[in-house]
């Protein structure tokens, strides 16, 4: 925002307080990410909506095309439905129905996961029904460094992106440059190297691949862990290049099974490197079902680490 | 198992170079060990028997691991046994000690942030390490712990390059170099072994043209400044990486063997790239120093009738920098080729250049 003037940031409180006789900037919005904007660069680019998804994301597409970079919050993924002609219909297809005339440099920022005792509306890992529409971008971070250099990204691309955090990861610490930098889209990140099982790991999945690896290594079974960081434009080279060199693929997903990202990937490696596999694809992902509220069962809900490391073992029983 | 840089928490042993009951001497290669970032042999650094190998090949230690044990003498069962466990009591409070790893400071350099870190203790004249062009300070992480027994040892972040400054001036060779004595001012060194690779080794020829009394030696390491050939083709291939497979291969070119360039390796390089201002500040360094594919300084009369110890360090398989650079120098100037190194002989040779640079230092003091 210090080096772009034309960086707005729309949302439910991402001010705060305004119009209110409550305390300026005391929330920055439903999880505090834009908290101490409002006070660097006033109401005029920080500004407060009405809780209407349809009107202000709207607003923001709109906003977008007559040349500002709108950044718009929306508090959880879940809600996206009251808006979808906004984004699947209007900011989706502004370039293609303009013939490259004009752009949308808009961010929709959003939360999505399980595991805040949230329940089934609050809960969802959509990610997939915005990687199914062309003309979004979808970014999914999983680690510190990633957030900011994604976001950064996010914001200065040309089209619409849909930037999804994962509730849970809030608290994660990890190094971060105090510069700027970017994280280019369609790059997936090798979180760690390993000869033996590819595992394809999203979001918050990831810290429990990583940690089902780490369990798998002391038995000599060495798994690469690869976070494809953004799920439209997909990183397809970097599977390719890890069926090759594995010939196993594992797939940890938190989104819903059916036309998920786990069934795009499988797909996809089934049609471009199926002469490289040395077993069946497997996912692992949550039942076709509703986040449940109980806490035992969301936890059941959610792939845990016993379920990647099962998941690994059995493919790589199939040859060893 | 050794710390090589900053980042390094752990490392995996490929194989051992060494048999369990072997004579071995300073400098013998002992075990193979792979890093994240890189594959580079450990070696001895004492003479004796190696008495035992307690990593197995294949198998990750943490940094601070004993790896095996070098005996001499013959002690009994009991004293090794007694170094083991006073080994084991010893490794873990200095990994309590340390916090893990050094960390850099920034200093203000005229106005500008430079990036310093410091290792290493002792009496004797201070050195300072110098990175080439696209290097950093971790690019030293071989050779600044190994140099640092008896002196601190600096190394520094160029404008444009790691943490310091997006602002490199004019990118000119002198420009930089007065951004290096600057570094020097800003901590106090007055006099100091200077160590630059490649680029580096043109700015502390231009420091040694500009200030001889600052100098006590003079440590070249594959430098630009002593001829005007320079892989053009290189350079733009570096500048131009935006993705993985062509950073890979772009740095390839750097190294006598291509597999010692390992995933770590790469996104870092490609980390740098993607710093906002980074970019444009080494492609404004790479015009100034070497517009045309060509070094636009050579500084190579600086070196004739030069009062101050000087040596070039150059692997025979650099194809970026030419090594024939190196012929026909001053006699005062000792010239070492390095076997089974590139353009980095400091990482592919690590052992053999920290010798030569370790002695090279204390010949250059009086007792």
């Amino acid at each position: 925002m210090r080096r772009d003037p034309g960086i707005i940031v729309l949302g439910e409180d991402v001010a705060g307080g305004a119009g209110a006789s409550g305390e300026q900037d005391a929330w920055g919005g439903a999880f505090g990410v834009t908290k101490g904007l409002l006070g660097e660069f006033g109401p005029e680019r920080v500004r407060d909506t009405p809780i209407t998804e349809s009107a202000f994301v709207g607003a923001a597409a709109g906003a977008a095309m007559t040349g500002l970079r709108p950044v718009v919050e929306l508090m959880f993924v879940d809600f996206l439905g009251v808006c979808f002609d906004q984004i699947f219909n209007q900011a989706a297809k502004f370039r293609y129905m303009f013939g490259g005339k004009a752009v949308t440099p808009m961010v929709l920022r959003t939360t999505f996961g399980a595991g805040a005792r949230s329940a089934s509306q609050h809960s969802q890992a959509l990610y997939p029904l915005f990687t199914h529409i062309p003309g979004l971008k979808v970014v999914v971070p999983a680690t510190p460094y990633d957030a900011k250099g994604l976001l950064i990204q996010a914001i200065r691309d040309d089209d619409p992106v849909i930037f999804l955090e994962n509730k849970m990861l809030y608290d994660t610490t990890g190094e971060v440059p105090d510069r700027a930098y970017t994280v280019p889209f369609g790059e997936a990140a090798i979180a760690r190297e390993g000869e033996d099982v590819a595992v394809v790991a999203i979001g918050a999945m990831l810290d429990r691949a990583l940690e089902a690896a780490e369990r798998l290594a002391r038995d000599g079974i060495e798994c690469a862990v690869i976070d494809p960081r953004t799920t439209s434009p997909l990183d397809e080279d970097t599977l390719i290049e890890f069926v090759e060199e594995t010939g196993r693929l594992v797939i940890v997903d938190e989104s819903y099974p059916r036309c998920g990202m786990a069934a795009d990937i499988a797909a996809f490696v089934a049609e471009h490197a199926f002469d490289s596999l040395r077993a069946p694809v497997l996912k692992v992902t949550p039942p076709h079902s509703p986040v449940p509220y109980a806490p035992p069962l969301e936890a059941a809900y959610l792939p845990s680490v016993a379920r990647i490391e099962q998941a690994v073992r059995r493919i790589c029983g199939s040859d060893r | 198992m050794p710390r090589w840089g900053m980042t390094m928490t752990e490392g995996t042993v490929v194989g051992w170079l060494a048999e369990a009951g072997a004579a071995v001497a300073p400098g013998d290669e002992l075990v193979e060990i792979e890093t994240t970032k890189v594959v580079n042999a450990l070696e001895a650094t004492a003479g004796g028997v190696l008495h035992c190998r307690l990593v197995d090949p294949g198998a990750t230690a943490p940094v601070g691991t004993l790896l095996g044990i070098i005996v001499e003498g013959g002690p009994s069962d009991a004293e090794i046994d007694a170094f083991v466990a006073r080994f084991a009591a010893t490794a873990a409070a200095e990994a309590d000690d340390a916090g893990g790893t050094p960390a850099p400071q920034r200093l203000d350099v005229g106005g500008r942030t430079v990036s310093v870190l410091a290792m290493g203790s002792g009496g004797a004249v201070p050195a300072l390490l110098v990175h080439g062009f696209g290097g950093a300070i971790d690019g030293w992480r071989f050779n600044q712990p190994a140099l640092a027994d008896e002196r601190v040892v600096w190394a520094l972040d160029l404008p444009g390059h790691g943490e310091s400054t997006t602002d490199a001036g004019d990118g000119s060779v002198a420009a930089l170099s007065q951004v290096v004595s600057g570094t020097l001012d800003a901590l106090g060194i007055g006099r100091a072994h200077l160590t630059g690779h490649s680029l580096g080794g043109a700015l502390a020829l231009a420091m040694l043209a500009a200030a001889p009394e600052r100098v006590a030696s003079l440590s070249l390491i594959a430098p630009c400044g002593l001829g005007a050939e320079i892989d053009g083709g290189f350079i733009e291939a570096f500048l131009a990486a935006e993705r993985r497979k062509a950073m890979k291969q772009a740095l390839s070119r750097l190294f006598a063997d291509p597999a010692a360039v390992r995933r770590q390796m790469v996104e870092d390089m490609l980390r740098q790239q993607r710093m906002d201002g980074g970019p444009e500040a080494r492609r404004t360094i790479a015009r100034a120093c070497f517009p045309g594919g060509r070094q636009r300084t050579v500084l190579r009369h600086t070196l004739t009738g030069a009062t101050v110890p000087v040596q070039v360090l150059w692997g025979r398989a650099d194809s970026i920098v030419p090594p024939a650079h190196a012929d026909g120098l001053p006699p005062a100037v000792a010239v070492h080729r390095v076997d089974g190194a590139g353009h980095m002989p400091h990482v592919e040779q690590a052992g053999a250049v920290n010798r030569r640079l370790l002695d090279f230092m204390r010949a250059a003091e009086p007792a």
